[in-house]
Parts: structure tokens; sequence; C-alpha cells
């Protein structure tokens, strides 16, 4: 870990203007990935601006009707929050999938947001890595693979993103509120992270200094027909081999809108409009489940040890629409 | 020995399977609350805040070739920063390759001897200790030695791609027995068979406790050492030889261990870092080693074993052979048992044994919990398994028709063996009559069921140990061994031993360990120490009884003066006459009359080789395991395990329960999780934290139950103890697999069983 110094503001302005000072300067919320990635040498920043005393801390009604959660409010807090809970089950379930107990006190949303990709040679530095180093190449590529994308993937990175909320939020159609430098912008949710292509380094689309204030969820009604189902190779505390939000409309029998996001299988949650479309107007049913599951995993390309995740995935899918239509009792 | 001393003696040994005061009860651990409440202290936690000096190790990136250049002065300009030892630098240190064989070390071979050479062996192997006024300036100023390298690009890491290399170990720690019969020809001859592969990989201790190691330099260059260790005396006499110290330089502590499950058996490479520190630099140094880097030594190694089981029509074995092969380093032959277990386990009159070694870019292999024996019974429990459905009968009946009634390895009959009634009492447990027979007929939901069984089986060795007693006139006890409590409860089983023996209250004795001035024991280690250090205590503590006795004699108007030492008894801190209890003296009242401030006594306790060499002494277990596996997704889970086990005494049924417990958890961890994994193209183990590391989680953990079934065994030990930090792992990634197949029809050979393995 290198040397770094340490300050905390309390208004954006005051964090935005402590960027300019610095050769390679970070903000920190929880700290919950900043810190490993420190200690393993992998971020190395000289200043770190504590923002956790920004006033983004409350989980309010949206003007658009739906709700908004603050950037600096804990995955745990928001997780448990009745509002959430109540109108945003799903989210809940996905927060509740992810990381430990610990983990989620400290984390907050926009930290979750923010999580670096996962990949065992982006956590190594003793071997290349495009994401860590550009153009140094991709160990992972030929290396060990069994965790990383199946999906979007490029010849430069195959990383995967490994937030959990951040499935249910793309999948929820979630917008990301940010000020910057340059004022405010939001920013829809499937544009907010970013396949690797050939700049790797980048995980999602914010600008340099820019800072998340809080998330908007639309006023949709998902509370009664949906799922969360992460699969892992232990019940808790380990990032998905595949996960899938699924969320769904029905009227008699039939899919009126559904909603289907993967995590575990991309840079970015992967969040497939054309399965979805495909859905719509469907009996929820097997055969349906299935089509909409081929159709979300066409070009899926498998690297050796993680190629089982393209069957896994279609099974996954079908478990978690099966479940989430009520056809199942859940597990 | 006339007729009545020898009643006397045995009246006053612990009468098998009788409980006492102490004995078989289940006390709670007496260094519990020092645990609970941070007062237990480890290796890192002495001497914080006193201008120690802190050293940070850096490990190499590339796994074979040379360093050609090191830079240092970047790191050294910053304030604070000491010096930086490289292979450059270090002065010159022992020579022979004895004087850095520690007490675990493989027979042969040339012991790694960290920055001694400009040779890359391995990778994250340590090639500089950075020292500097505080940890986090060393762990920065480490990032600013820069190294240049001269890259071997032949590698050979992978235990599956170098089998061409195997050859036979110059030194086999546990000779593998000679054939038996024809194998070969009884195989063909065999109406059922089994022919199969088992491999597993590498997997890591990762104790929660780093590695780590505090040295005090004091007046007259004198080193107080605290070390994270399985045993302060190899420590120390590895140390007194590779630095040329003498008894008195160089004192080891180690009160506590955070886990050790092996890996502290040989002395790890922070030790020899921070003591060079410290002599050169005349200062306290401390050392700790990262998470990364706990994955840079000893790891329990990948083996695959092919076997070949022959059955008769009738279902009696006729044919057993296994042949592995497994890894060690390219400097030392890392040998353990796996294969014998093969010809032990069951009455069997034709076996073919055979262990080769692959010497790979490795750091040598290091015992982990039931080294080789965790390894090579899962495979044979696996073939079982699969023979017995071949056959057509049921597993454990299986087990039963081929149960072995001696050892035919050593063609000698076991000291005790009640394994039969741990299928027994372990099958009426979980309810395996009610098992259907036909594998993935029973299903709940989207959950395929699986029952399994499988054996488990461990040595029983007494090792020599010594031991000391003081009782002062308070009638307070001290009893002192150099052993270690790793966390086995250590600490209080030997408080019971001791409180039972010379009949004291346990809140009266003090248990001391951890501490290189102590009395002699061997290694923490081998499941031995409660038959070793156990027996130790015991005898000292009757040899206290007899001086004590003897004193009291002496005392004028003595109670005592015409009576012999068996026609009393020591209870209640009281000497009494058996005849008539109301005739006594405390142990006080003989202290303070004898006008003596304390009686000392120092005994050591060797094993009755003679008589326990014409026996074959293990320990056995029944493992009952279920699991539920999704049909669909492949995930498991083990729901329920009972786990029955023959250990003969068990001296403290609560610490004993948690050693099966965990070890029983990571049986689970073994089958399901564990697994360290390796880039061949690098040559280098890639999960190195415990995120990727998995072991289970509370969640991943349900219903386990244990038995301890009675075993009375007067030949393995005075106390007829088994010891159980082994046993309790062994089996139980088999019984898994078992269950695994009987729940989907599938037959899983290679561990961890992930998922993908049944999608």
């Amino acid at each position: 870990m290198n040397k770094f110094t340490f300050v905390r503001v309390d208004s954006p302005d005051a964090a935005i203007a402590e960027l300019d000072e610095h050769y390679s300067p970070k903000f920190i919320a929880g700290g919950t990935n900043l810190l490993d990635l420190m200690k393993e040498n992998v971020e190395c920043p000289d200043h770190l601006i504590d923002i956790n005393h920004l006033a983004f801390n409350k989980i309010e009604d949206s003007p658009g009707g739906g709700l908004r959660l603050g950037a600096l409010v804990t995955n745990a807090d928001t997780a448990w929050n009745q509002e959430v809970e109540k109108r945003y089950p799903l989210l809940s379930q996905a927060i509740l999938a992810g990381a430990s107990p610990q983990l989620r006190n400290m984390a907050t949303n926009g930290g979750n947001l923010m999580q670096r990709t996962r990949c065992y040679y982006f956590y190594d530095t003793a071997t290349p890595c495009n994401k860590r180093e550009p153009g140094s190449g991709c160990s992972a590529i030929g290396g060990y693979n069994r965790i990383l994308g199946i999906l979007g993937t490029s010849e430069q990175c195959i990383a995967t993103h490994p937030s959990d909320m951040c499935v249910a939020l793309a999948a929820l159609g979630a917008t990301v509120n940010v000020t910057g430098k340059n004022g405010n912008r939001i920013i829809p949710f499937a544009d907010f992270h970013r396949l690797p292509g050939d700049r790797p380094d980048l995980d999602n689309t914010l600008d340099a200094g820019d800072i998340v204030t809080s998330i908007d969820l639309p006023n949709e009604d998902f509370t009664s027909y949906y799922k969360y189902l992460k699969i892992r190779d232990r019940a808790s505390y380990a990032f998905a081999l595949v996960s899938v939000a699924a969320a769904l409309k029905m009227e008699d029998g039939k899919i009126k809108e559904a909603r289907l996001a993967l995590g575990g299988v991309a840079h970015k949650p992967w969040r497939s409009n054309e399965a979805e479309v495909l859905l719509a107007g469907n009996t929820a049913n097997k055969d349906s489940f299935e089509k909409a599951a081929d159709v979300i995993l066409q070009g899926a390309k498998g690297y050796g040890d993680n190629t089982f995740k393209i069957e896994l995935a279609k099974r996954a899918i079908v478990r978690a629409l099966t479940e989430a239509a009520g056809l199942e009792e859940q597990a | 020995m006339s007729l009545l001393q020898k009643v006397g003696v045995s009246a006053e040994n612990l009468e098998p399977q009788e409980t006492g005061k102490y004995i078989g009860k289940p006390i709670s651990r007496v260094d519990g609350r020092a645990k609970v409440t941070g007062n237990a202290k480890y290796a890192a936690e002495f001497n914080v805040g006193t201008g120690i000096l802190h050293g940070f190790v850096i490990s190499s990136p590339i796994a074979k070739g040379k360093i050609t250049a090191v830079n240092i002065r970047q790191a050294l300009s910053q304030k604070g920063v000491l010096t930086v030892f490289t292979h450059l630098n270090v002065p010159g240190l022992a020579w022979f390759d004895r004087s850095y064989r520690d007490q675990d070390a493989p027979p042969g071979g040339s012991p790694f001897r960290p920055l001694q050479s400009d040779e890359i062996l391995f990778s994250q192997q340590p090639i500089a200790l950075v020292v500097a006024e505080t940890f986090e300036l060393a762990r920065y100023a480490a990032t600013l030695v820069h190294f240049e390298y001269e890259v071997k690009e032949e590698l050979s890491v992978g235990l599956e791609q170098n089998l061409d290399k195997a050859k036979k170990p110059e030194k086999h720690r546990f000779p593998v027995p000679k054939p038996r019969g024809d194998a070969e020809k009884a195989l063909k001859e065999s109406a059922f068979t089994v022919e199969e592969d088992y491999y597993h990989g590498y997997e890591h201790h990762n104790p929660m406790e780093m590695f780590a190691s505090t040295v005090i330099y004091g007046d007259d260059d004198r080193l107080t050492i605290y070390d994270k260790t399985q045993g302060v005396l190899n420590s120390q006499s590895y140390i007194k030889s590779v630095f040329g110290l003498s008894d008195d330089k160089a004192r080891v502590i180690s009160p506590f261990m955070g886990g050790g499950f092996g890996s502290g058996l040989r002395p790890q490479y922070q030790l020899y870092m921070a003591v060079l520190a410290s002599l050169e630099l005349k200062r306290s140094v401390k050392v700790v080693l990262t998470r990364q880097q706990m994955f840079s030594f000893g790891h329990r190694p990948a083996t695959l074993q092919k076997i070949a089981l022959g059955a008769s029509a009738d279902g009696k074995l006729q044919a057993i052979i296994n042949k592995c092969v497994s890894e060690t380093s390219t400097f030392e032959e890392y040998t353990e048992n796996i294969v014998n277990w093969s010809g032990q386990m069951y009455q069997c009159d034709n076996v073919l044994l055979d262990h080769q070694l692959v010497p790979l870019d490795l750091y040598t292999p290091l015992d982990m919990r039931a080294p080789g024996g965790v390894t090579g019974m899962y495979a044979l429990e696996i073939a079982i398994d699969e023979l017995a459905v071949k056959a057509g009968i049921d597993p454990l009946e299986f087990r039963l028709m081929n149960y072995a009634e001696k050892d035919q390895n050593l063609d000698k009959p076991f000291s005790s063996k009640e394994l039969r009634e741990c299928y027994r009492q372990g099958a009426e447990r979980f309810g395996w009559s009610k098992r259907n027979p036909q594998a993935g007929a029973t299903v709940e939901g989207n959950n395929l069921v699986g029952w399994g069984v499988a054996t488990g089986c461990w040595e029983a060795n007494q090792m020599p140990s010594r031991a000391k007693a003081m009782l002062s006139a308070d009638g307070k006890l001290t009893v002192g061994c150099a052993t270690a409590d790793i966390g086995t409860g250590t600490y209080t089983v030997m408080t019971q031993i001791a409180a039972e023996v010379l009949g004291v209250a346990m809140e009266d004795v003090l248990f001391k360990l951890g501490d290189s001035v102590l009395p002699m024991s061997p290694l923490q280690g081998g499941s031995w120490t409660m038959a070793t250090v156990g027996s130790a205590v015991k005898l000292v503590c009757d040899d206290m009884k007899t001086k004590l006795f003897k004193l009291a004699k002496q005392l004028e108007n003595s109670p005592f003066s015409n009576i012999k030492e068996e026609d009393v008894i020591f209870s209640d801190s009281r000497i009494q006459l058996k005849a008539d209890t109301q005739k006594y003296l405390t142990f006080s009242e003989v202290l303070q009359k004898s006008e003596v401030n304390y009686l000392e006594t120092d005994t050591t306790s060797l094993p009755n080789m003679l008589e326990q060499n014409k026996y074959s002494r293990f320990t056995h277990s029944a493992v009952f395991v279920e699991v539920k596996v999704d049909k669909d997704l492949g995930t498991v889970h083990v729901t329920r395990v009972v786990d029955a086990v023959a250990a003969g005494r068990i001296i403290n049924t609560k610490t004993a329960r948690s050693q099966i417990l965990g070890g029983v958890v990571w049986g689970i961890s073994m089958a399901l999780h564990e697994d360290t994994v390796m880039d061949n193209n690098f040559g280098r183990f890639m999960n190195h934290n415990l995120a990727e590391y998995h072991v289970p989680v509370n969640a991943d953990i349900k219903d386990i139950d244990v038995i301890f079934v009675e075993e009375h065994d007067d030949i393995v030990n005075p106390l007829g103890v088994k010891g159980l930090g082994e046993i309790g792992i062994v089996g139980v990634a088999a019984a898994v697999s078992n269950a695994i197949y009987h729940a989907t029809g599938k037959r899983l050979r290679n561990l961890p069983m992930q998922l993908d393995q049944l999608l």
C-alpha cells in the first residue's frame, strides 16, 4: 500500500475541489472494495477524499413517484428499508444475496455501483492485466477463468461485474443521478457500466470527478412476481457464478411485462430487452422461459473453465422465471 | 512386585471409560474467557507500540528463474526505513542442509533457505525483507524495491501435466507395504470390478491467524521470540542451528495459536527473517505475513490415485490396487501415507500398492489435517462404494462383509477397533435402514436427496514427552510441558488430568505450555498430544503423589506412618485413608508441617514400545451424510451428518465434540469447496485470498451429530485415549461423494465437487 493523505469533506463542491490538488485522488465512502485494492497495490491513490458526510444519506420519494436511494445509504439500510422492501422487494432480495452482513453494513449504494470488476488476475499485480495496466495483456484468457465472463467480453478483458444489487437495479430500470464539474446529469442504468471493448480499464461511463448522488427507482409495480436467484460455490459470501434478476407483471397466467437481467456473466449487469419482449404476451411456462434464456445467451462464449456458465445461466433463468411467476414455490 | 502393589498401581490408573470428577466431563475451556475477551495474546500481539521494528516480506512474482538485479535505493531513501535484506546482503549462515532440517522436514533434500540465493524456485518465494520503524512504512517501502529477473519459461506446475516425471521417493516416511498375493490376477478373476482415477488438487491450511514472529532483542544478545508454531522446541532448535545460537540465547514462546492444522509444524520463513533482522540490527523486530503470503509455503499436495478393486460374486473383496502419484517440490521429497490405508481397511488377500512423486516448481507440500489419510481414504471409500453398487449390496453391508479383523499390512491385531460399533450406532442414529437402495429415486421439490456412508481412520500414536509439576504450600499445582494448544483444548484437558490424578480442584491447577524453557514435548500434531502429553502429565502427577505421601509419612505423629501409598486416596487436596476417610492431611498441611515451600518433580513418559509394537493402533469412524442436490442447477447442500467415532477414552466430551465438528466441517469443505487454483502459465496460485479460496460459511453447515463409541484400549497409552485432531475430517469427502451418487446417479471422483460437475 502506498502513502496517501486523507481529507473529509462536507459538500460536493469541496470534494470536487480536492481533485485538482492531487496526482491520483480517489473518493472513499464505505471503502469495502477500495481498501482491498489498495492493500493489493491495485489502486494506489495519493489522496483519499472521504465523502461519507455529504448529504446523500436518505431514502425518499423521487419526483417521478418512484423511490430515490441516497448514494451514501448503506446496502444494509437499503435492503431493510420498509419502502424498498414493500415497493422493490427484488432489490432487497438482491442486496441480501451479496457479500456478508459486515460488508453490507459498511458498503454504500454509490460504492456498490463503483466497485471494480472481479478477476483473479486484476487483483494480482504479479500478472499482466489490461484493466490494471492497459496493453499488458489478458492473463485470464488462456488462464484460469472459472468465475469470469461469457457475454460481452473482448479480446482484452473477460472480467465480470460482481454486484448483486446492480443486477436488480438494471432489471428495475433505475437511473443514476450524478454531479460533477459540469453540473448534474442523469444516467440510465444500462449506460452506467460499460463493456470492456478496447478500454477495459474503464468500468463505467463517469467522467473524472463525477460523484454519484442517488439512484432513482421508477414507479413501477414488480412486487408480486419477482425472483433474484444467485448461484454460487457456497451458500453465502461468494460471488455469483450466475445470478438472475427476474420480474414479471402477470395477467391471467400470461406475462404482461418482463424484466430479465443476469449477473456474474459480463463486465456489466446483462439485461436483454429482446428476451423481455419475447416473454411479454406469452404464457408463463417452461417453453417460453427456455426461449427467453436462449435469446439472452445468444453470442455467449466460454473460455474453458467458465464454459459451464452458459448452460448454468440458461437453467438459472428458467428457474428464476418459474419461481417469479409463482409456478413453483420459492426456495 | 507384590500382588498388593500391583493392585495398588492399577487402582491408581484411570479405569478405562470410567468418568471421574473431571475426566469424561463436558468441561468448558479454561482459556475460553481469555480468548473471547482478547486477553489471549498471539505471536503478532506482543510488544505492540514499544518501538519495535517491522519487517515486510517481498514475494517473488515469478515462479522460476534468477534475480539479476536489485535496486533498494528508493526504499532506503524513505525516512524510517532501516534496511532491506536480500540475497546480496544476508550474512553467511549455517552451511549444511541438516542445520535447516526441522523436526517435520522430509528426510533428505535441501530445505529452502530464504534470501540465500538469487535462484527463484517457486512463485511467491520470499526474496527480500524491508525493515522499517512502522509496519505501514515497511509495506510501502516494499513497493519501492525493484527487482529484475531472468525468467525460466519452462515450468512444471500441474500434477496431471507432469505424470511422466513420477518416480519412487528415495526415503518414504511411511514405507509402502510389499504386495501381498497377486492383485492383478485376482482382479481379472473378480466377478465385479472398479477401475477409476481419483484426483484432488492443492489445498492450503489458511488458519485465521497469519504467520508471525515477534523477536525481542534483550540483554546479552538474548532473543525472546514469540512465534506462531505448533512446536516451540522445533522453532528454537531450527533458529539455534541456522544462526549458531546457544540454548540460552533463543527462547521461543507461543502461548496461543489462531489455528495451525499442520501449517505450524515447520518453522515458516517469517521466523527466520525476523531473527535474521533482529541479530543484524540488534533491535527487536516483528514480521507478519499477509493473507496472500499464507499461500506461499506448504500445502496439501495434489494427488492422483488410480484404484482398481475386485470382488467375488458374493461380495468379498478379492483385489485392491492403489497406485498413487502426488507432488513434491524440486528440493525436498515430501511423502505422506496415502495408499497404505487401502491395504489395511478391509480384509483382502491380494493387494498391490504404489506411491510415486512428481517434483514440481512449487514449495514443498506440508502436513495438513490428517495428511495422506484424508486423501487416501477419500479415494478408497468412493471406490468401495462403487464396488458395492456393482455387486448390488448395500454399501454399509458391503463394508461389514469385508471388515478387517486384523491389520493385514502389518500382520498384527488391532489394539482396539470398535469400527463395527461405529457403523451400527451411526446407522441407527442416521436412520440408514430407511435408505432407498435405488440411486436418484428420492425427490423433494427441485432437490434430489442422497445418503452416503464412508469410513474414517487415523493413527493412535504416543510419543515420548516430559512434564514437570510443582505443588506449593498453598495447595496450588503448576504443571508444565513445552507442548502447544493450537485451539484443540490442550490447556483444558491437561488441567483436567492433573486435577483428577492428584485429587485437586481444577481451579487450583495451572497448566503451562508453549515455552521452550518448559520440559520437552514433541510437535503438536499427528493427533498424539492427548496420548503423549496427557500420559506425561499423569505420570508427573503420580510421581507428585508419591513424593507428597513420602513427606506425609515422615511427619511427626503422621496418620500414615505405617500405611502404604496404595492404602490412601488423593482427593479434595487431601491424602486420606481409604479405610477411614476421616483420617486425612491436606496437601497444604503436609507441606507446611514439613516446612517445605513447594514440592517439585520432573518425569519422562515413554511409550511402552515393546507392548505397543505387538499391535496396530488406530482410531476409526463411520460417517453418514445426507445431501440435497438441485436437479437442474447442480448445487449441493450437506443437510445432515452423523459421525460415529471410536477413539478410546474421551477426556472432555465438549472439546472432543468440537474437534469432530471442526473436522466434519473441514471434510465438507474438502468435498465441496476447497481448491487452490493454479495458473499453469505463471506457476502461481491465483485465488490467494479468503474471498475466493472457499471454506464453508455458516450457511453451508447444517446438522452435525457426533457419537463417541465406547472403546476400551489399555495398549495405546496409560490413559487409553487415541486423539481426535484428525479423525473428524477423514471419510467425510467420500461420504459426500457417495451421497451425491445416491442422490443423482452421478459418480464424482474429483475434489472439490463443484456444481459444474453435476450439470
